[in-house]
Formats: C-alpha cells, structure tokens, sequence
C-alpha cells in the first residue's frame, strides 16, 4: 500500500513538473538574459571560454566553496576510515605495470592539455584532475608509486594546496575592493595559477577518495 | 518541442525515479545510487531548459560542472558513513525507527 503510493506520488510529481516546464517554455523570455551579460563581460574576465570564465571569474565564490567541500568531504572519509587512511594493497602484475607506465605519460599530457585549453574552449581545472586522479589510481594500484600508503608532508600539501593558493589569491584580491575581483589585466594569469593548484589538489583528492574507499 | 525540453523531461522523470527510490529502497547502497540519480536528474533539468530556446547558457553550465563534482564529494562521503555503519552494526540498513 506505502509502496503503491509513493510510486504513484512520484509518477505524479514529475508529471506536474513536466507540464511546468512546458508552461515555462512558452512563457516570454525573462529579462535577465544571462548568456548576453556573459557575453558583453567576457572582454574583462581574462579567458575566452565563457564557461570557465564563469567558474572562475563571475562566480568564483562557488568554485572556492567547492574545493573547500572536497577537502572536507576526503578529511571525513579519513577521519571514519576503519583502517586508520590505509590505502588497499598495490598487486603487482607485470601486465598492468607495463600498461600503467604507457598510459600515465600520456594522461599527464592530456591532463596539461586539458588545463592549457580551458582558456579557450571545453577543458579546465575539474576535466584535468579528473584524468590526473585516474593516472593517480592507476599508479598505486599497479604498485609503481604508492605513495597513499604513507602520506608524507608533501601529499598533503598537494591536497590542500590548491585550496590555499585560491584562498590566497581571493584574499589578496581584498585588496580592490572585493573578494576574488579579478583586474582584467591580470586576470588571465590569476586563473591560470588558481587553475593550476586547483588540478594537482582536485587529482589528488579524487584519487584520495577511491583509494580510501577501496 | 525543442531537444532542450525533452532533455529536461527526461531529468524531471530520473529526478521522480530517484526520489521513489530513495524512499522505498532499505539497502543503503541502493539508496545512494539512487540519490545520485535524482542529482543527474536535477542537471538534466538545468541544462536542458537553459538551452530550451536553442541557445547555449555558460551560467547554468559552470553551475552543474561544479555540482557534479560536489555529487561526486557527497557520494564518497555517504560511501564511507555506509561503510562505518557496516562496521558498527553489520548491517547496511538504517536502524528501524518508530513513525511518531
């Protein structure tokens, strides 16, 4: 009976929201025209590409919180690890040693590329880390760097780094006036640092996240 | 209809599959998935009805790119709660509470 009636009532509730999303369809477009306010600002935000100029330039507070969640997010999980931030036990099998030393060279490659071109079409910080964190992974699990087993200071100043170089360039920005308001002469460079920490820490963190998970 | 709309139809009917099954399902695993189902419903919603009229919207974009990450995050962090319950109690379902 319960089951019948939360089946039927979530049937119902995308049913309603669909019918409101066509009503919304056919209503006049809003005034806030979003896309053109990008567009007549992307001049100043240092980046071609409007979605990072978003992420990074006109709503930069979001990307900041959002590193700040992700480390947060990695210290829980080490924190409730029942074996005390043990990373699993690296295997040795020469066959994926002898993949994992073709394919890292080449997702580091990618991964620079993916943080150069973010200026300047679809790429950035989020999609580089995100390949970093999978040559991470693979490197511990074919037990060619497993460094997970031990962090040292220096992993864990790549994970929070990228954190801190944000937060410090967003305070030392206090100085114009308002946090993270970039001056459009610097601002190019600015992001391209921010960019830069916000890789290596998001690359870290996710492979962080599945190696303590595992 | 414009492909916008259909995408975020198909986000409304994932975000209603997910919230079914966040309230039906006991295994807490399960629960997850489906937890991560309605957030990809929730983009499909953004993404699809900015871009309703043909028209690409960066702001809403950059917005699911960070809320991606961010369902990523929270995924990890309910996976490791889960595992710490397995831990405490051995089960992988939410102690039954009385309905008051």
């Amino acid at each position: 009976m319960k089951r019948a009636a939360i089946i039927i009532f979530a049937a119902l509730f995308a049913f309603v929201l669909i019918v409101a999303m066509l009503e919304l369809s056919a209503l006049p477009s809003p005034k806030v025209n979003l896309p053109a306010a990008v567009a007549a600002n992307m001049a100043a935000s240092g980046v071609e590409h409007p979605v990072t100029a978003v992420l990074l330039n006109f709503r930069g507070y979001d990307t900041l919180l959002e590193i700040a969640v992700l480390l947060l997010v990695l210290l829980v999980v080490l924190a409730v690890s029942p074996r005390e931030g043990k990373a699993p036990a690296a295997s040795h099998e020469p066959v994926l040693q002898v993949l994992a030393r073709v394919a890292v060279p080449v997702m580091l490659l990618a991964a620079v590329y993916l943080l150069w071109a973010g200026a300047h079409r679809p790429g950035g910080a989020f999609q580089a880390g995100a390949v970093l964190g999978a040559a991470a992974v693979l490197l511990h699990l074919a037990g060619l760097l497993p460094g997970w087993n031990a962090p040292r200071l220096f992993m864990r100043a790549g994970l929070a780094g990228g954190f801190l170089v944000f937060l410090v360039v967003a305070s030392a920005l206090l100085a114009n006036g308002a946090l993270l308001h970039f001056p459009p002469e610097f601002a190019g460079a600015l992001i391209l640092l921010i960019e830069a920490g916000l890789t290596v820490s998001l690359g870290l963190i996710l492979a962080g996240l599945f190696l303590f998970l595992a | 209809m414009s492909t916008g709309l259909i995408f975020a139809g198909t986000g409304a009917i994932l975000f209603a599959m997910g919230v079914a099954g966040v309230m039906l399902l006991a295994h807490l695993l399960r629960r997850i998935l489906a937890f991560n189902l309605m957030g990809s419903g929730a983009f499909l919603i953004l993404i699809g009805l900015a871009q309703r009229a043909g028209l690409v919207d960066p702001v809403p974009q950059a917005m699911v790119l960070t809320g991606i990450v961010v369902s990523v995050a929270a995924t990890a962090l309910a996976l490791a709660l889960t595992r710490r319950l397995h831990k405490l109690t051995g089960a992988y379902t939410l102690p039954a509470t009385r309905d008051d």
